[in-house]
């Protein structure tokens, strides 16, 4: 998999210069850290650049459109952050009642805000943000029916992504380093072609979509090796991926009443050990013109369960069993997003989740706005308290942080 | 034979009196019907659109959207709009569902996450991408979603107008009134004047360079949005219109949508 992205370029190459478009951004990016690092090898400020530029061109009146979308980051500090990436270089054909997509694209499911549990098709970026919305490039084919009664997506996806985690040098990262090694459960191993169908309808004021997936768990569970236990010190050098192939259904709802937007995803799913179910649902509610201004303020709540538990046994795991890192037990999200409808699209989110086993809270703040037409400043600040150890969150603990940056359009 | 002759001979002495029957209401009702009536049978139609922001010390930003609508039959217009600058949120496309009655059904789609987002469309009175057009003020203008009050005949600029009142239906309108300047030749808007829920006059739009397309439809090519509480303005500049590109309803679904660059 990781000679794909080359073969990809080349192909890209390979295109005559047709009369396409480019656009995208370049973005510089501060991170900086309040308190010192938990583990030696970190550090308190990180500095890194990301170039996303994307080139599309419409056939046969847009019936046709080829899409490239090349990805780079690079990162000052942690050498797994800095990478490469094909985000999209595909084709797609749309007819009457059908459409086919070729190629590396990205596809989203789901409808809930903190958690993203449906959305199944693309590995997790991980070391771009710990927040789980930025996505590495999946081979596939896509055969979308249109018909009166919903839509249908059928999905091949040939080749798996393995999911990206920091280096020793990254922050925020879990206690024990991720290995750059990993292991399947399948004697295809990345090669493994995974299948996806999915159904999607309005009806009236509701979108619902249900799915089942049949592949490679896009989400690794975590095993010690034997090699990497210290026996004088017991400590353990690093953690392995174990990429299971589960069988995955899911429904994500969404209703619109008036000023409500109410939202669920839930999920079960088989082949990592016990069976594992996941839900979350919500709603938003919006204030439109508050105070006869323009500001509009959104109030989120979201409850999300898993029924894996977000501490891990440590006596069973030093015996090689698998074992997850899932934040989300029963949790609650509240927050609340301001949008000032401005001209520079001034915006500002705040959020916490809190572990109503009282394992913690974290608390999430984004802000952002344009700066004349094509620069756009972002503010991040996270941070999280009173996570007790051996739970998942407990390795962040002391990474407290502000994200700023910089991007500029074209 | 003789019965033939006279009919219409009563008829035309009875029509005036029926006109004068008629109550402001009625006649406001008649002045937008016959405008939407002239306006209908257009299939669909795209267009570019330029806004020109400017705040009260002047400064100025663009945006460039492009835009399709498609004519639904006994429904609301179905519209996709797609957003080019500012470049931040190019590729960003909003598709709307118009209805004559109830809310409008609205998907946004957010390029970056590649997510198409259903949104509540009760922000209607809120401003569209920072500028002083409200969304209410740009969506499909349906009959059924005002009241009517004809007020009186003006000339404005030279030319002969009706001059009315309409009165949104929906609650959730930024306005208690609009006051309309209609031209009796072609029906078209030439001025409108808005008052807020306080009934204090808000806004004051201008239709200047109106051209006609296909022999029938009158589009404006400029509208000029002047905010008189907040001392901005916004100039929308239409071009490039196309009508009866052959549009059908596949252009206005959710999988267009996530077409749209």
């Amino acid at each position: 998999m990781r000679r794909l992205p080359v073969i990809a370029v080349l192909l890209a190459l390979a295109c005559p210069a047709q009369a396409g478009e480019w656009r995208g951004h370049v973005l510089g990016e501060w991170l900086g850290f309040v308190e010192d690092p938990a583990y030696s090898s970190q550090y308190n400020s990180y500095f890194s650049v990301t170039a996303e530029p994307e080139y599309f061109h419409e056939f046969s009146e847009g019936d046709d459109l080829f899409t490239f979308k090349p990805y780079l980051l690079l990162d000052q500090h942690d050498s797994n952050r800095t990478h490469a990436d094909i985000r999209e270089l595909s084709w797609i054909h749309a007819a009457d009642d059908w459409e086919l997509m070729a190629g590396i694209g990205k596809v989203y499911w789901g409808v809930m805000e903190a958690a993203h549990l449906v959305d199944v098709i693309n590995q997790t970026d991980l070391v771009v943000n710990i927040d789980g919305e930025d996505k590495l490039g999946q081979p596939m084919i896509d055969l979308t029916l249109i018909r009166d009664w919903g839509i249908v997506d059928l999905f091949v996806l040939p080749g798996f992504r393995e999911r990206t985690f920091p280096s020793k040098q990254g922050r925020p990262r879990f206690a024990i380093p991720v290995d750059d090694d990993v292991l399947y459960a399948s004697g295809a191993e990345e090669l493994h072609t995974d299948l996806a169908l999915r159904w999607s309808h309005t009806l009236g004021a509701f979108d619902i979509g249900i799915a089942h997936f049949s592949g490679t768990s896009r989400e690794p569970r975590f095993v010690i090796r034997p090699a990497a236990i210290n026996p004088a010190t017991l400590s353990i050098s690093k953690v392995t991926p174990l990429y299971e192939t589960i069988d995955q259904t899911s429904i994500d709802l969404q209703a619109i009443y008036g000023s409500w937007l109410l939202k669920m995803e839930a999920l079960t799913r088989s082949g990592q050990g016990d069976r594992i179910n996941s839900a979350a649902a919500g709603f938003e509610y919006t204030f439109v013109g508050v105070r006869e201004s323009a500001l509009d303020v959104d109030v989120i709540m979201e409850f999300l369960y898993d029924d894996r538990g977000d501490r891990i046994d440590v006596t069973r795991a030093l015996t090689g069993a698998p074992f997850t890192l899932s934040p989300f037990q029963k949790d609650l999200v509240l927050g609340a997003r301001l949008t000032l409808n401005d001209a520079a699209s001034s915006e500002l989110l705040a959020s916490v989740i809190i572990d109503l086993d009282g394992n913690g809270e974290s608390y999430n703040l984004e802000a952002s706005r344009r700066f004349g037409d094509s620069w756009k400043l972002s503010l991040e600040a996270r941070g999280i308290s009173n996570a007790p150890d051996g739970t998942t969150q407990s390795s962040f603990s002391d990474d407290t942080r502000l994200r700023m940056e910089l991007a500029r359009y074209f | 034979m003789k019965i033939k002759t006279i009919l219409p001979a009563i008829l035309l002495v009875l029509l005036p009196h029926a006109i004068l029957a008629e109550t402001p209401e009625e006649r406001g009702l008649a002045i937008a019907t016959e405008s939407d009536r002239r306006d209908t049978g257009f299939g669909d139609y795209t267009s570019d659109v330029k806004m020109i922001l400017r705040n009260k010390q002047g400064q100025e930003s663009v945006r460039e959207i492009r835009s399709r609508t498609l004519e639904v039959e006994d429904d609301g217009d179905k519209s996709m709009t797609i957003f080019d600058k500012p470049r931040d949120v190019q590729g960003t496309a909003l598709l709307s569902f118009t209805h004559k009655e109830g809310p409008d059904d609205q998907w946004l789609y957010l390029p970056a996450l590649k997510r198409v987002k259903r949104i509540a469309s009760n922000n209607k009175s809120g401003p569209f991408m920072g500028s002083e057009f409200a969304y209410e003020d740009i969506a499909s203008q349906e009959i059924e979603k005002y009241t009517y009050q004809y007020l009186r005949d003006e000339t404005l600029d030279g030319l002969e107008v009706f001059v009315f009142e309409r009165y949104p239906v929906d609650k959730k309108s930024g306005y208690t009134r609009q006051i309309i300047w209609m031209d009796k030749e072609h029906y078209k808007e030439r001025k409108i004047e808005f008052y807020d829920r306080k009934d204090s006059p808000l806004k004051t739009l201008v239709f200047t360079d109106y051209h006609q397309y296909l022999d029938q439809y009158w589009r404006a090519h400029d509208m000029y949005m002047e905010n008189h509480q907040t001392g901005k303005n916004t100039r929308l500049l239409q071009s490039n219109y196309n009508f009866r590109s052959g549009l059908t309803d596949r252009d206005f679904d959710k999988n267009s949508l996530k077409r749209a660059r």
